[in-house]
Parts: C-alpha cells; structure tokens; sequence
C-alpha cells in the first residue's frame, strides 16, 4: 500500500508541474504577486484548462500525500518526492524544451540524492 | 548584468523565498493535523480529517504557496524552480535540530549538504532559458 501511494505521488506530481510550467510559460510573466493580487493569479489559473487539469493532479498528489502521512511516517514519505527531480527535469529537457547545461543536470542529481539522504 | 535583468534576479529570489516558507508552514501543519487525526486511511476518515483547524490551515497555506509558484514558473523555467525550492528540505532539518531539539544523522547533513550545493549550481544558471525571455542555460 506504502509503494502504491508513493508512485500515485511521483506521478501525480510530476505531470502536475509539467503542466504548470507549460501553462505559465505560455501565459507569459505575472508581474504582481502582492496578496490584493492573488484573485486575479487564481482566475488565470482557473481560465486555462491544462492549468485546471494541473490543480487535479496536485489534488490527487497532496490526498495521496495525506494518506501516506497516515499510515507511514514523514522520514518515508519524504525520500518519495526525490525520485520526482529527476523524472521532471528529464521531462521539462524534452517536453518543455529547456535549455539545460552541466549545472542544471549536476544540481537535479545533487538535489535528488541530498532529499533521500536527507530522510535517513 | 543591467538593472533589468538584476531587477527580474531579485523578483525571483525574493519570491522564491515566499514560496519555500509557504510550502514549509502548510507542510508542518499538515504533519501535524495528521498526527493528532484518527486513522485516515478510509474516505470517510479522510474526509473528517480535512475538516479539522490544522489540515484547514495547510490546506489554505497549501493554495497560496500554488499561487506563489504558479507565478515563479511564469518567471522561470521548471528545471530551475525546482532544485532552488528544495532548500526547504534544509530549513526543516534546520527547524528540527533548532526548535524542536531533533538529532540530525551523519546522513542527514550529508544529505542538506548535497542539497545546498544543488541549490547553488542550479542559482547560478540563467532562470529562463525558453520563450521571449529565453537566455542560455
């Protein structure tokens, strides 16, 4: 049950923030982001249907999240997320087209093996 | 680098900031609302759950931080917001040896010390590299 939530997580999460960053990058920059702001940053959110899909996703993820956080503890559920740098930046190489040099794969790894060891 | 560009830096990094906090205060109140919820696990469990003082409050902590990030990924790419947010892993290593007098592993320093240096590789890279604003990576 532990290894069903955490693949529910990871790909949850990873096609979530996929999404977000394809949306926002086609939306173009949001200049305000002060809190009188924050309706008008949730009606982009709500306008553009990928974004929506994105929100299901996170929802699934975080409830997913939550049971886990039931039944195991944060020391395991933590490592679950790391898996995830990875699979994502592979993803945003080839499905976003980002630009990445040495840095930006160097840091991912880095990044992936310091949140698993980081639950130990 | 012009004062545009340092302006959009700062933008970034102040914002980045945000959303690490957000992120580490709606994740310890969730932890929390679960460890002081009942067995959870059925739908119905879950459902009581979500309606309690702690879980609210993540949950409202949770959306803003989306929000916050929704607005960083228009800034920037996915490969970069990534790794820079994950500096969260450390102030909750940090909070947990500070305040709540956690011993922290060998292991688990190692670990906040790969994180950190993740970190830093990726914030020397140019935080856009598609679109308009694309730059080299």
């Amino acid at each position: 049950m532990r290894w069903l939530l955490v693949a529910v997580i990871v790909c949850s999460t990873t096609v979530s923030d996929l999404l977000q960053s394809r949306e926002m990058k086609q939306h173009g920059e949001i200049d305000e982001f002060h809190p009188g702001r924050w309706s008008r940053i949730m009606l982009v959110a709500l306008q553009r249907r990928y974004l929506v899909l994105s929100i299901l996703f996170l929802t699934v993820s975080f409830f997913a999240f939550l049971a886990l956080l039931s039944i195991a503890d944060l020391s395991f559920a933590v490592p679950a997320t790391a898996a995830s740098y990875v699979v994502e930046t592979i993803l945003a190489k080839f499905l976003l087209k980002e630009r990445l040099n040495w840095k930006r794969w160097a840091g991912a790894g880095l990044v992936a093996c310091g949140v698993a060891l980081v639950s130990m | 680098m012009s004062s545009g560009a340092r302006r959009i830096g700062i933008k970034i990094w102040l914002l980045t900031v945000v959303v690490i906090l957000r992120n580490l205060l709606g994740n310890f109140a969730l932890s929390w609302g679960m460890k002081h919820a009942p067995e959870a696990l059925s739908p119905l469990g879950l459902l009581k759950t979500v309606f309690t003082p702690w879980i609210l409050l993540g949950i409202a902590l949770l959306i803003l931080w989306m929000l916050t990030r929704l607005t960083l990924l228009s800034w920037a790419d996915l490969t970069f917001v990534l790794p820079v947010t994950a500096v969260g892993y450390v102030l909750t290593v940090m909070a947990g040896k500070l305040f709540l007098g956690e011993h922290v592993s060998p292991w688990r320093w190692t670990g906040t010390l790969l994180i950190v240096a993740g970190t830093i590789l990726v914030g020397t890279t140019y935080p856009k590299t598609t679109g308009d604003g694309g730059g080299p990576a």
